[in-house]
């Protein structure tokens, strides 16, 4: 017997749980770091906010990603402004660096296409909720890029569960086959929804889903925020320069439900949660910048202030936003109306007219 | 002017398509070097170079999931399936993505690509090669349904999906691509959709079909002239938009119709266009909306297909029925 081929997933981890920094990545900027650590906070406070918005009956389903701000915020902030983000529901980190609004991170919880149409990246696809169905619209993208031959990366953001998918497969091997700029970033956070990443595959990890596709998987530490921008800033790069697609897996964790109309206390102990926390990304941060001298007690107090004031604003802008009117329900559908439409709109207008008349 | 058979018409329309337009790719399974498994892009891999026509892996998802990423980035992608019951993996796409891209980015993206792919039966194809999906497609809000009838309409159709600004699914059918030549000029000329084509004029009856059924109308409407019954053949061409005013119009005119498809009864195109006509034609009416269509069965393999489809003589029979009401 012959060996046909044989593979290996590298792991990177640089700033482990206690904060303690271990051999940086070549040409590591620490000042760099704070814009990320500054935006990952309000990632969280958005968070909190959000929930206790849907709590209170002004938000509908959200869903957390509390303990992920270093896999979104992370990812985002090494792609360039003219890259495009594939993402699904979870990215609030991701969105935020990238530009989206607070205020239409709202909108689009509380069920306004609004929040989709971001006046900030305007090229980003909008949230995917259907599983795994966007792996295939970043080698789309992607194959665009490279017929016009323009130096930049589809980033398609999913999570563990998505792998399972067809989908995911088709997409990673169209993206090999074509080498297309595409980066598929798998940020495995332990659980979809109740079945827990065991239950998900017999794989020892999701990043060796590539190696079926012809393409490069690298594993990372997804709560070290140094790692995820190493190996993903690698992985764009790559894909920037012709060099083809990557699969990144980040092993991070949810710290909370799957969304607000999930109770995660059915499938997963108590034990489990809290030694995740232990593991959590912002804290490790955190400490680095102080020891480093980069982050002191007073920064901290005016982020949170700053956070709140920025949040309480947002929330205000949310809420005073006016309905749209319900003749959008028609007016998007095509670009130009077709005639079924055309006595609809008039039905839509006319049931307006008589609400506000 | 070349006479053209609808797959030649097709041809024709890609390449013009493809010359006029850098944005135009072509995406699919065989296509390159094969040709398409029909030659429906026969030549055009050397003409435009494998950047312009892409072979694809053997995976329907990604074709039309790839095509999706392509449109809204502002290209132009035309997406081959080899046939239409491989189709439905593309579903999911054009439901969950490509029909609600404009709409839920409130008019941010949008979604300029085309899905090709023959339908219908009657070439006596394996199983999963004869489907009619076009009342399931036509069912979904933000894309466009169109089949084309004649090789000219395939031409000037398929240059107008290729380039409307929203997603369209083009529905070859199958039996016709071969079947019959007529004078195609490549002038580069879009006919519109969401438009109706009358076939042929009449008094009595409205013959209201699409695609391939409408070989076996034209003969039927043949046979019927010869009885003294004048029958008017409307050509719907684009399911989704529907031309609702040029078929309630002939309607109005004839006062009897009769809707004739391929695909099964229950819940077919034919269901959506009686309806209308029932509830805006009624006072013209002189006789019941009469439907043949496909049985409500799986569509049988080779040896019972032909007992399955429409045939000219069961569409005379239908008509003569209706013409008894006065």
């Amino acid at each position: 017997m012959k060996t046909a081929a044989q593979f290996s997933v590298p792991y990177f981890q640089f700033l482990d749980a206690r904060g303690e920094l271990a051999e940086p990545p070549p040409g590591l900027a620490l000042n760099a770091l704070i814009p990320v650590y500054r935006t990952m906070a309000f990632t969280r406070a958005f968070d909190a906010r959000a929930v206790a918005l849907q709590r209170t009956g002004q938000l509908r389903t959200f869903p957390s990603s509390l303990g992920e701000e270093a896999a979104t915020v992370g990812l985002a902030s090494v792609m360039r402004a003219e890259d495009v983000l594939l993402p699904t529901y979870r990215e609030t980190g991701a969105f935020l660096w990238r530009g989206v609004t607070p205020v239409e991170i709202f909108l689009y919880w509380a069920g306004d296409e609004r929040g989709s149409c971001v006046a900030g990246p305007r090229e980003d696809f909008p949230i995917s909720v259907p599983i795994a169905s966007h792996c295939g619209h970043a080698t789309g993208v992607a194959a665009a890029f490279q017929h016009r031959k323009q130096a930049r990366v589809a980033v398609c953001v999913l999570g563990d569960g998505a792998t399972s998918k067809g989908d995911f497969y088709e997409a990673v091997n169209l993206a090999g086959i074509w080498r297309l700029p595409t980066v598929f970033v798998v940020i495995n956070n332990g659980w979809a929804i109740s079945v827990p990443a065991a239950r998900q595959t017999a794989c020892a990890t999701f990043a060796q889903k590539a190696i079926a596709g012809g393409i490069p998987g690298v594993q990372a530490d997804g709560n070290d925020v140094v790692a995820v921008r190493h190996v993903v800033g690698q992985a764009i790069e790559r894909a920037r320069s012709g060099d083809g697609p990557t699969v990144v897996e980040l092993l991070s964790y949810r710290l909370t439900d799957h969304t607000t109309a999930d109770d995660a206390r059915r499938y997963r102990s108590a034990e489990e949660v809290s030694a995740a926390w232990a593991e959590e990304p912002l804290v490790r941060l955190r400490k680095l910048l102080a020891r480093e001298g980069l982050w002191a007690k007073a920064d901290e107090e005016a982020l949170i202030a700053d956070n709140q004031a920025r949040l309480e604003a947002a929330v205000a802008e949310y809420l005073a936003t006016p309905p749209q009117p319900l003749t959008s329900i028609v007016d998007y559908l095509y670009a130009e109306l077709p005639a079924e439409l055309v006595a609809q709109r008039a039905e839509l207008a006319a049931r307006e007219g008589g609400h506000h008349g | 002017m070349a006479e053209l058979t609808l797959l030649e018409a097709v041809n024709l329309a890609l390449a013009r398509a493809l010359e006029d337009d850098p944005d135009v790719v072509l995406i699919g399974q065989d296509i390159g070097v094969n040709g398409g498994v029909f030659r429906a892009t026969g030549g055009l891999l050397a003409r435009f170079g494998e950047q312009r026509v892409r072979d694809t892996p053997l995976a329907e998802t990604v074709i039309a999931a790839s095509a999706v990423g392509m449109a809204v980035q502002g290209m132009k992608p035309v997406a081959e399936i080899q046939f239409a019951g491989f189709m439905y993996s593309c579903f999911d796409q054009l439901i969950n993505h490509a029909g609600r891209l404009r709409t839920r980015t409130r008019g941010r993206l949008s979604c300029p690509m085309v899905l090709r792919t023959p339908v219908g039966g009657g070439i006596h194809a394996p199983e999963h090669h004869s489907e009619s999906p076009e009342g399931w497609l036509s069912h979904i809000p933000g894309i466009k349904v169109v089949t084309p009838a004649s090789p000219a309409s395939a031409y000037g159709l398929l240059l107008a999906a290729i380039r409307d600004p929203d997603p369209v699914v083009f529905l070859e059918p199958t039996r016709l691509y071969r079947l019959l030549k007529e004078p195609v000029e490549d002038d580069g000329v879009a006919l519109p959709l969401g438009r109706a084509f009358v076939r042929r004029e009449g008094t009595d009856i409205s013959l209201i079909g699409w695609g391939a059924a409408l070989v076996e109308v034209g003969q039927a409407a043949q046979t019927l002239a010869e009885q003294g019954v004048s029958a008017e053949v409307i050509d719907v061409a684009s399911l989704r938009p529907l031309d609702s005013e040029t078929i309630l119009a002939s309607v109005k005119k004839t006062g009897r119709c009769l809707i004739v498809h391929e695909a099964p009864r229950l819940y077919g195109a034919g269901a959506e266009i009686a309806a209308q006509i029932a509830s805006e034609a009624l006072m013209s009416l002189v006789a019941p909306v009469g439907r043949l269509a496909g049985y409500d069965t799986v569509m049988p393999l080779a040896r019972l297909e032909d007992d399955y489809l429409p045939s000219a003589a069961r569409i005379v029979d239908a008509a003569l029925g209706l013409m008894a009401y006065r």
